[in-house]
């Protein structure tokens, strides 16, 4: 049975409402699903709570990701290669919801898949297994009857990205049909490049609290502790995506296969960027 | 006075992009500003004489148009059938259609400010055309190509950094046209202020699938104009090659409300539709989203994108635009497809009969000429569109003909 919405709360506000009440940010964490096989992406999910993630972006794999860097793209073909679809996607979702009822889980990724599965027996499945919001970053605003209006529909969060473009002309329409958190991207670019100055967080932040009191996720290039505490000082959460995978990547044999180190090199990671995120603010 | 045809097939696209399902803008945040802004931009420079009459010079003395309308005696003669003219863009400077519409994004590029240029290519003729272009009006060019077509399409790679522009190999996917957009695509997103994207063809977010298409209908405005002084009416049948389908939509696209004009598609078959190797989205594919448009594609049932096979680099691509996919949902143009075999030996025929060598894309068109013109008879009319010459396919030809040059 679903607990995505109790006492009209759902469980993304639930987590950065316990965060407030803690006086710290939230680490997000980004996986893709079926990374580097099914199996392996099972055990990495359900350690990555006790690591100390407060969130979990789980990556719905595609062909064609073409807003991520090599790190993502070659996490999503690894997964592909490992049989991987969106059936499986949810199921691990079911899995983990069956021993984790508080981590929020949301699903990131491309439209057409999700397209193909169709918009209406994908949104039930996914509320279903478990979900609790989608990131789908090739549905801009201009595009929000096709899943973002049905979602929100559904009881589940659409959760947009923002980015350094997004002016004060743009925020409104990107903040509307919104829920859970906003995502700032922090740099123009693809996953895993660059990463934003303080000062530039900073202004963009004040920029965002203009349009929406949501809490504000900052990602796109944070790799290690210090970088996610400068940001966790500014934002309501650190989000963490490339620096995941290539640790999953680095974890592999020669024959691109899971090892015993694969879990353990996540979740050390994540407890390092945890522990950045927690104490940013003392 | 006058006033659109209720019934007229060339109203589209609509405010949000959109040939009926099809179309739209499905990008990343980071590039909506911009694409919203290229709208606008575009849109004035459409209405602006200037711009024309600017775009109408370059088209003239830099690109050589107007192309000739060419009768095709001794191809008619060995067909026995309908009379073939052939509409010749193979004779544009840089020997495709591709030009037609970088000359006119280039132009609208500078109109906006931007200071860097970037494309994809497939057989390298969209990339020569745009090097071409950058290098006449002095920015800075990079063209993303496929590791897959920088090998067989090297004559094309030379000319591109002749040109000065910089050729960035994409080893990622397919290692093909569709690999080359998505990274064209994630440098665009990265470099969104400076940089300017020149999309090959008709597809991609709205604007560009109208866009293209206004730029290349050059092709299909003239043809008209020529056949009626040449024949005095209008073809029966409109035919050309569609890989994206700039080429296609250009020469169709003034004729689709004539309604006595037949027009035909064709599609790259690869080794055959059903060997499952083949670039023929329309034909065997289904309704999806890539690249910012819902269009035909080729994947499997969880949305994956397969990778497209055609001998021909130019339709080695899984997708199509958008506005081909409504016209085959209505039904106003016929989509069929070609073989890799039949577009060669359609290549060696025109090129022994009419001394063109046309490239593999409009060999494919060539084709489909061969199977309907002995069909049709003496005082009926084909144009089809023969959009590129093919020196920079001499190499794939005689691996294929098993000839070492």
């Amino acid at each position: 049975m679903t607990d995505t919405i109790i006492g009209g709360q759902t469980r993304i506000t639930r987590r950065f409402d316990k965060l407030r009440a803690e006086g710290r940010a939230g680490l997000v964490t980004f996986i893709t699903a079926g990374d580097p096989d099914p199996e392996t992406s099972f055990e990495i999910l359900k350690q990555l709570p006790a690591a100390g993630a407060d969130v979990i972006e789980l990556g719905m794999p595609f062909t064609d990701p073409m807003a991520d860097g090599p790190a993502i793209q070659e996490a999503s073909n690894r997964a592909l290669a490992a049989g991987m679809h969106m059936r499986k996607t949810l199921s691990l979702v079911r899995g983990f919801r069956d021993q984790d009822h508080d981590t929020p889980i949301i699903l990131m990724g491309y439209y057409n898949p999700i397209y193909i599965y169709g918009v209406e027996a994908f949104l039930e499945d996914a509320r279903n297994a478990g979900v609790d919001g989608l990131i789908v970053v090739d549905l801009p605003p201009e595009e929000d009857a096709e899943l973002c209006v049905p979602t929100v529909n559904k009881g589940l969060s659409f959760i947009r990205l923002t980015t350094p473009t997004s002016d004060d002309k743009r925020l409104p329409k990107l903040v509307k049909n919104t829920s859970g958190f906003v995502y700032y991207v922090s740099v123009a670019g693809v996953t895993g490049a660059g990463s934003a100055s303080n000062a530039q967080i900073v202004e963009a932040m004040s920029r965002l609290r203009r349009h929406t009191d949501l809490p504000i996720a900052v990602g796109f290039g944070i790799k290690n502790a210090d970088q996610a505490a400068d940001v966790a000082k500014q934002a309501d959460a650190a989000v963490v995506g490339s620096a995941i995978v290539s640790k999953i990547a680095e974890s592999l044999d020669e024959n691109g296969k899971a090892t015993d180190k694969t879990a353990s090199m996540v979740t050390d990671l994540v407890r390092e960027l945890a522990d950045g995120v927690r104490n940013a603010r003392k | 006075m006058t006033s659109t045809p209720v019934n007229s097939y060339r109203t589209l696209p609509d405010q949000d992009g959109h040939f009926g399902n099809y179309g739209g803008r499905f990008v990343a945040e980071t590039l909506m500003p911009l694409i919203l802004e290229l709208e606008q931009a575009w849109k004035d420079a459409k209405n602006d004489p200037e711009f024309q009459k600017e775009l109408d010079y370059y088209l003239k003395y830099y690109v050589g148009r107007p192309s000739p309308l060419y009768f095709a005696e001794r191809l008619t003669d060995h067909f026995g059938g309908a009379k073939i003219y052939f509409k010749r863009d193979e004779l544009n400077h840089t020997g495709a259609h591709k030009i037609n519409n970088c000359i006119g994004q280039i132009l609208l590029a500078k109109r906006m400010g931007k200071t860097r240029i970037i494309a994809e290519t497939g057989a390298g003729q969209h990339g020569v055309a745009t090097a071409t272009v950058c290098a006449r009006f002095g920015l800075p060019c990079t063209v993303y190509m496929g590791a897959k077509d920088i090998k067989r399409q090297s004559p094309n790679v030379f000319r591109m950094r002749l040109l000065g522009a910089e050729v960035k190999p994409v080893s990622s996917g397919s290692r093909s046209l569709k690999d080359a957009m998505n990274e064209a695509l994630r440098d665009w997103v990265t470099n969104v202020e400076d940089t300017f994207y020149i999309i090959g063809t008709a597809a991609g977010p709205h604007p560009y699938p109208e866009m293209v298409r206004d730029f290349q209908c050059v092709i299909g405005n003239e043809a008209k104009q020529q056949i009626l002084e040449a024949e005095g009416r209008l073809p029966d049948m409109l035919i050309a090659a569609i890989g994206g389908g700039s080429n296609a939509i250009g020469l169709f696209h003034p004729f689709l409300d004539d309604k006595d004009v037949a027009i035909t598609g064709v599609e790259a078959a690869g080794h055959g539709v059903h060997t499952g190797k083949h670039a023929a989205s329309l034909t065997a594919g289904a309704p999806g989203v890539l690249h910012g448009n819902r269009t035909y594609l080729l994947m499997d049932d969880d949305g994956q994108i397969k990778e497209a096979d055609s001998i021909s680099a130019g339709l080695d691509y899984p997708g199509i635009g958008p506005e081909h996919a409504w016209l085959k949902d209505i039904g106003r143009v016929d989509y069929v497809s070609i073989t890799d075999r039949e577009a060669l030996d359609a290549f060696k025929l025109c090129s022994e009969l009419e001394g063109i060598i046309p490239a593999l894309e409009p060999s494919h068109a060539l084709a489909h000429v061969a199977k309907v013109a002995p069909k049709m008879s003496p005082d009926q009319i084909i144009i089809v569109n023969v959009c590129g010459r093919g020196d920079k396919d001499i190499f794939t030809v005689a691996e294929a003909l098993g000839v070492e040059l």
